[in-house]
């Protein structure tokens, strides 16, 4: 394919082309200033596909788990894209992307996207450009688009500002009773899944999980009561009853209205972060001009971090 | 927070029955260390999946490790495969254990570079690198 204008690759996206869907994301994570009006544009189509987190700690069964999930959406008949997300190296800003090792059994099946980000210095477990990968699949005709993290410890928890439901893998022999009333990853759950349920100790997880539950602590989201799933990948269990309990819980938000409530933060989310962003880019591009003189009197202490940024934010209103 | 722009994207494939994966690992970590983002696929794969792969994670470079003696036939499937999806703007270099001959018949087809047993890693980043420069923009 020769080179296109991020306009011209649009029309072709919208259509379901799956080189102008790929080259658009790639456009998406570098952020490029000449694919603004081409993510606009996209935008504007998007709003009808159900976007699912799933996240959990390093090597809890993340990529084998949505590999399953994605082949029983499949085999429902509707159409499923995948943003799996590995770390980026804070060094080389490099990365080894992974998650397609487990994903194999998806090859060949035009009905499945599978695409592979670094999370590229971004902290909450998502990746930079993951929401505008999201809008290309929305816009892009999949019904259904998982948002794989990357293994998270307690408190990455953006994924539950950026999915209409989230899911939260935990694995069995991590943990006791009291890590499950902890603040953080498992208060951001609709649906709990317990992987690698083949192994003994599954069924004090289950418990631990289902005590909290119990005691209230995570229905502060709404009327639905978060459920807890067990699956099993080696003996292919659960899966179905997963995909099950994504639906029931899109019916539910769809029932209540928590819908809209949720739409709504997803998208407060995604301006505070876009508006960040921008602020970001101003500042380094700033960086030899007003900003090295308001540095200098930081360092002199004359002027203290918070009192200089307003500054600089203040100068940047008046230039906008 | 990272500045933006686009890395280079490679995809490192081990295809068809061939289950060394040492040397792959090595040239993933090393391409890594360079700053690109590397998609390991995992062991087993067709050339058809490989190429699929290819595409949605839109790379710039698809390396292929082979140490099984299937070069002959993975490398033809890999192109056409390629050429059938539109997408032969896509580069191909291997490494592996590959005799001369072969080597010199497979470039004629259109793999970009083949880089054998010995190659120190550095050289590796910097082919990479190169014939995605030679190739430009897109």
């Amino acid at each position: 394919m020769v080179y296109l204008a991020s306009s011209d690759l649009v029309p072709k996206a919208l259509a379901g082309d799956t080189r102008a869907i790929a080259r658009l994301l790639t456009r998406a994570e570098s952020g490029s200033a000449e694919a603004r009006p081409a993510f606009d544009e996209l935008f504007r189509h998007t709003g009808r596909a159900h976007i699912v987190g799933i996240t959990g700690v390093p090597g809890s069964g993340k990529s084998t788990l949505v590999a399953r999930l994605a082949a029983a959406i499949r085999a429902g008949g509707r159409k499923v894209a995948i943003v799996a997300i590995d770390p980026s190296s804070p060094f080389s800003g490099g990365a080894i992307l992974g998650d397609r090792i487990r994903m194999g059994e998806l090859g060949g099946d035009p009905g499945v996207f599978v695409r592979s980000m670094a999370t590229r210095g971004s902290m909450g477990g998502l990746a930079r450009g993951a929401l505008e990968a999201v809008d290309v699949f929305d816009a892009a005709g999949y019904d259904i688009v998982l948002i794989e993290t990357v293994g998270v410890g307690q408190d990455e928890v953006d994924i539950a500002r950026a999915a209409h439901t989230t899911v939260v893998v935990s694995a069995p022999g991590l943990g006791d009773d009291i890590q499950a009333i902890k603040a953080g990853i498992l208060e951001i759950a609709d649906v709990h899944v317990v992987s690698k349920c083949d192994r003994a100790d599954a069924d004090k997880t289950i418990a631990d999980l289902k005590n909290m539950l119990m005691l209230g602590l995570a229905s502060a989201r709404g009327t639905w009561r978060p459920q807890v799933v067990p699956t099993s990948a080696v003996r292919d269990e659960g899966v179905q009853e997963l995909l099950t309990m994504i639906d029931r819980h899109r019916e539910a938000l769809a029932a209540s209205g928590e819908i809209d409530a949720r739409c709504a933060a997803i998208a407060e989310r995604r301006l505070l972060a876009a508006g960040e962003e921008i602020l970001r880019d101003r500042f380094v591009r700033d960086r030899h001009g007003r900003l090295a003189g308001l540095l200098a009197q930081l360092a002199r202490r004359s002027l203290s971090p918070h009192s200089a940024a307003t500054l600089l934010i203040a100068e940047l209103g008046e230039n906008a | 927070m990272d500045a933006g722009g686009e890395r280079i994207r490679v995809i490192i494939a081990k295809v068809g029955l061939d289950g060394h994966d040492r040397g792959v690992k090595i040239v993933a970590r090393t391409l890594r260390d360079a700053g690109m983002d590397v998609i390991y696929t995992g062991l087993h794969r067709t050339p058809e999946e490989v190429v699929e792969a290819a595409v949605q994670e839109d790379v710039d470079v698809i390396g292929v490790s082979i140490l099984s003696g299937a070069h002959m036939t993975v490398f033809p499937r890999i192109l056409a495969a390629l050429k059938a999806r539109d997408a032969d703007d896509i580069l191909v270099v291997g490494g592996g254990v590959i005799a001369d001959d072969d080597c010199a018949a497979l470039k004629s087809m259109g793999v970009r570079e083949l880089m054998l047993q010995d190659t120190p890693p550095a050289e590796i980043v910097a082919m990479i690198e190169r014939v995605v420069t030679e190739r430009g923009p897109r």
